[in-house]
């Protein structure tokens, strides 16, 4: 089967900067893909090849088969939800909606029918003749998402589309978002920083640093299974062990990853385990965070909300089971 | 580090006033905003109720009043007469040449502004900004009629223009447009041809500066949704790009439209005998002494521009403010 996006060996410099560096990717038809990174890592780059805004230094990007290096945006059937929506300011929302189709040559009845339509299924109706100002941040959003889905596109990318709303409405967002794809059977390309939203909504993630792609997998190889340091730290934040210290609980001098939330912490000065210090404690609501000093090496634990705890400053010691130390493919 | 040092509580919760006239005005302006509003509006505010607006309602007066024609004074009882007498033929040709004048210098103005405002509003950075800033308004720093006498000579029949065409073997172009009827003329420094240019040189800047500011409030990423939804670079151009700049170009078109409609020198000095209105203006107060026909010329531009306003708000050319 064709790939929906495909890039080979595709890098895009700014000058001397390598945003995006010789990076591999296939993405399937219908996938929900997630491009998680820090800012500046080049998923956003990334994206915007895809769209045509800007042409890769070198390499290959396919679109369903189609080779579209040299192809400007407007003969792409790719559309984007922007970051800050890029609504146009001097169209109703309508005729925002309608813009596509009305580039396209469609008539005011037929774009208008369609745009109707395409507000209904973000659950608008009836808010066209508003002005994209009159609209408050979630709406924008919405009628951003409607823009790009009257064209039928065959992928839709969304530039970290949720970046600016609030917490409740961003969790509302990501899973209407879920199951809009679901429906639609659309491809999405989604690029976001935020791991959470990232594990959450997508099939599958690649994450990104220093414009490489460091792992692609499902949300659970990718949390799970990290392959490298940064991929433990930056996604859910693991615990990441040196070389050193796993061997004396695998027997392997490797570098390895494990769970804040796989860690069991017993109020003991003495005893089997790892003795560490209480240094901090976070509570999160359903979660408290534990920071921990084992002689040196920063760990953090998570424990349930209600868990008696041992104050700061006092000894205790860490156990954990063997299978949840994940040791990666990175070199000691 | 010790914070010891930020967390001194020598000092008190409440600092003493700071004492003196100063001070206390400093406080009562901070309980009263509106009281140093009221400061601050009130000279400009007087400035221009009297001596602005005044001076224009005196103008509009006079304009009510008619000339005797027999003792050249002027009689002051409210009359339409002079309102009615701009209606006579050579009046009325006089207002129709400079509007057509000043539409198509304020037409020129924008499609030449254009391209130039949007390189310095979307391309331009740094020491380019700070060239095209420099070039734009480095001709209004010297003096207007130093720079249309220099024109003057470029638009003369010896004059470099000529020079230069003759050189490129294209003196028939300028020979065959001089030739033509209305727009023509012995060289192009007495042709309306040569009024026009100058015009649109002259009040090029005052185009290329709003339409510049418009361009620059418009996000890129505009430009690029607009592509992305699937619009060619023209489509994109009338769709978003026009509409959004429409404001820069009413309100560039503004001061070219009404700064044509109401000079006196340009035509003086480069073009034909034909009067336009400020010249019309300027023989009647002056050499005529028809003060009230030279107020009612005067409230010909007014009332153009009001229509004009009129319209390109109806057009929505404000909606995208």
């Amino acid at each position: 089967m064709t790939s929906a996006v495909s890039f080979k060996q595709v890098s895009r410099h700014f000058g001397s900067v390598r945003a995006v560096d010789a990076v591999d990717l296939e993405i399937a038809p219908g996938e929900f893909f997630a491009m998680l990174g820090p800012s500046g890592s080049g998923k956003t780059t990334c994206l915007r090849l895809i769209a045509g805004f800007g042409q890769p230094s070198s390499g290959s990007i396919s679109i369903f088969g189609e080779r579209a290096e040299g192809v400007p945006p407007y003969r792409r059937n790719v559309n984007t939800v922007f970051q800050d929506y890029a609504l146009f300011p001097h169209l109703s929302v309508l005729d925002n909606v309608a813009y596509g189709l009305m580039v396209k040559g469609v008539g005011k009845a037929g774009r208008h029918r369609a745009a109707e339509e395409a507000l209904s299924l973000v659950r608008l109706p009836g808010y066209g003749a508003r002005r994209p100002g009159q609209l408050s941040g979630g709406q924008r959003q919405r009628v951003a998402l409607a823009r790009a889905l009257v064209n039928q596109p065959k992928v839709l990318l969304l530039d970290e589309p949720l970046g600016a709303l609030d917490l409740k409405l961003r969790e509302n967002m990501q899973e209407e978002l879920k199951s809009l794809q679901k429906a639609l059977g659309i491809t999405f390309v989604f690029v976001t920083h935020d791991q959470g939203e990232a594990l959450s909504m997508a099939d599958r993630v690649a994450v990104f640093n220093d414009g490489r792609i460091m792992q692609i997998g499902t949300p659970e190889d990718i949390y799970q299974r990290p392959k490298t340091r940064f991929v433990a730290d930056f996604v859910g934040s693991s615990n990441v062990l040196p070389p050193d210290f796993v061997q004396r609980y695998s027997g392997q001098h490797r570098w390895a990853s494990l769970r804040p939330e796989s860690i069991r912490v017993a109020r003991a000065a003495s005893g089997e385990g790892v003795a560490a210090r209480l240094v901090g404690t976070n509570y999160l609501g359903a979660t408290t965070r534990l920071a921990l000093d084992a002689d040196g090496l920063q760990l953090h634990a998570i424990v349930p909300a209600g868990t008696p705890l041992p104050d700061d400053g006092e000894a205790v010691i860490l156990t954990f089971n063997r299978e949840s130390l994940h040791l990666m493919d990175e070199p000691a | 580090m010790t914070t010891a040092a930020l967390n001194s509580n020598a000092a008190p919760a409440i600092l003493p006033g700071k004492g003196g006239i100063g001070g206390a005005l400093s406080d009562l302006f901070w309980r009263k905003p509106r009281f140093l509003l009221l400061l601050m509006l009130l000279p400009p505010v007087l400035w221009l109720g009297i001596v602005y607006i005044g001076s224009l309602f005196a103008l509009l007066a006079q304009s009510f009043f008619s000339i005797d024609e027999y003792s050249g004074l002027i009689n002051r009882q409210f009359t339409l007469k002079t309102y009615g007498d701009l209606f006579q033929a050579a009046n009325l040709d006089i207002i129709l040449r400079t509007v057509t004048m000043a539409a198509l210098v304020t037409l020129a103005s924008a499609i030449v502004a254009f391209p130039i405002a949007y390189y310095a509003a979307r391309y331009a950075q740094g020491r380019w900004k700070a060239l095209f800033y420099l070039g734009i308004m480095l001709p209004l720093w010297s003096s207007y009629l130093v720079k249309i006498y220099a024109w003057k000579l470029i638009l003369a029949k010896e004059g470099i223009l000529t020079w230069l065409l003759a050189k490129l073997h294209l003196l028939w172009v300028l020979d065959a447009w001089l030739s033509l009827p209305i727009v023509g003329g012995n060289s192009l420094s007495v042709s309306f041809t040569g009024t026009f240019i100058v015009f649109v040189y002259v009040w090029l800047p005052f185009m290329i500066l709003p339409v510049q500011a418009a361009l620059e409030r418009v996000p890129g990423n505009l430009v690029e949704a607009s592509s992305d939804l699937g619009a060619s670079p023209g489509q994109t151009f009338r769709n978003v790009l026009f509409p959004l700049a429409l404001p820069g170009i009413v309100a560039g078109s503004i001061f070219t439209f009404s700064l044509t409609l109401g000079d006196y020198i340009i035509p003086q000095i480069i073009g034909t005998s034909r009067l336009f209105i400020g010249q019309a203006v300027y023989s009647q107060q002056g050499t005529a002494g028809n003060i009230p026909l030279a107020a009612a010329f005067t409230v010909v531009p007014i009332i153009i521009m009001g229509f004009y306003l009129w319209g390109a708000k109806r057009m929505g050319a404000f909606d995208a403010l």
